[in-house]
């Protein structure tokens, strides 16, 4: 029974780590995307000839500015479904 | 789903995310190789060179082809990149850039069949685990990134010399009386750029993977609405998918130019 409180506790504290990584990536993330898509659309506002300069740097970036977001969701997501701090437990308990 | 082991979605997942390897070899061993991105990455590797090799054989310069008109547009489009940004002989960096752009992209698309497809086709040949996206593996990556890396030092001694090199890192950018400051700033500058070149590819790709398992998973949850769901979930992302597959490949052609060039400048 004991062990099964500390498999509930370290499976609660990794879902909230699951939600801060997922929630503050995504805020980021969305920020960055967020000044990036109304400078560019701005400078397409007043220089439209060069939109499609900028639209290549645009997408490059976004996919930049995703990435760190991407990774941590993948890191998340890892954790979620195959949690390996539950391995040490698991191994405590001698199965 | 119907041939997968009964467990859950956690189950699933799980063996959706194990890799192929061949039997009779230590978990973790040297030996442990991932059999399934390897085939895949070879296998598409192969596929683009034939394909385009064919096209460019019976170029013609009269009215192309709708396949060369193709190999044409992504040839112009990659040589473009290559000529915004390095200055110099292209011969070299302008097909590595093509086989950078080509393949990443190609390993990336397989994340765009069906996540059961392969694994059920497999299975008939008594192979119970394979996973088809090669970039969704750390290894492959990571392969390709330290690649990058060592045609980085090879071209920053090429251009600049034995000298020249160490001058640089041991002198940029602090002057020489902060000599070993100098270098460990540059090693980490220079370490750094694999490790970040390859966990976006891995992190964007792991991460559609699974999103695309997480939505497989609604087919079995036995509902007729949870199915309906699963089948729109599926498309939606598939389509935002293209982009994010695009996007990528286009990334890692672009760092790869830009790092090279940047080892051709002088300080």
């Amino acid at each position: 029974m004991e062990l099964v409180a500390h498999i509930a506790q370290v499976q609660g504290f990794t879902a909230i780590a699951l939600g801060l990584i997922i929630g503050f990536g995504a805020l980021g993330a969305c920020i960055g995307i967020g000044i990036m898509g109304s400078k560019f659309l701005e400078a397409a506002a007043r220089q439209p000839e060069l939109v499609p300069l900028l639209q290549g740097r645009m997408f490059l970036l976004a996919g930049l500015i995703d990435a760190a977001f991407l990774i941590g969701v993948a890191l998340a997501m890892y954790f979620a479904v195959a949690n390996p701090l539950l391995s040490s437990l698991s191994a405590a308990a001698g199965h | 789903m119907a041939s997968e082991p009964q467990g859950g979605l956690t189950e699933y997942i799980r063996h959706h995310l194990t890799h192929l390897k061949p039997p009779h070899v230590s978990e973790g061993g040297f030996w442990s190789v991932h059999v399934d991105s390897v085939t895949v990455s070879l296998v598409l590797g192969v596929l683009f060179c034939l394909w385009f090799w064919l096209l460019a054989r019976k170029a013609t310069a009269g009215v192309p082809s709708k396949g060369q008109a193709f190999v044409e547009i992504v040839l112009e489009f990659v040589d473009g990149q290559v000529k915004d940004v390095f200055h110099g002989d292209r011969r070299f960096l302008g097909p590595l850039a093509l086989t950078v752009f080509v393949w990443v992209f190609l390993m990336n698309a397989m994340d765009l069949l069906p996540v059961d497809l392969l694994p059920w086709a497999t299975e008939k040949f008594g192979l119970s685990h394979f996973r088809s996206v090669p970039t969704a593996d750390v290894n492959m990556t990571f392969a390709m990134s330290i690649t990058v890396l060592l045609l980085v030092i090879f071209y920053s001694f090429k251009a600049k010399g034995l000298g020249g090199y160490m001058h640089e890192l041991f002198t940029a950018p602090f002057g020489k009386w902060f000599a070993p400051f100098n270098f460990a700033l540059n090693l980490v500058e220079l370490l750094s750029k694999p490790v970040s070149l390859s966990m976006r590819l891995f992190g964007n790709m792991y991460a559609g993977e699974l999103v695309f398992m997480l939505i497989a998973g609604l087919f079995s949850a036995g509902s007729w609405l949870l199915y309906g769901m699963g089948i729109i979930g599926y498309t939606v992302w598939g389509i935002f998918h293209i982009l994010i597959i695009s996007i990528q490949a286009f990334i890692f052609m672009v760092l790869t130019i830009v790092y090279i060039s940047m080892a051709h400048d002088h300080h």
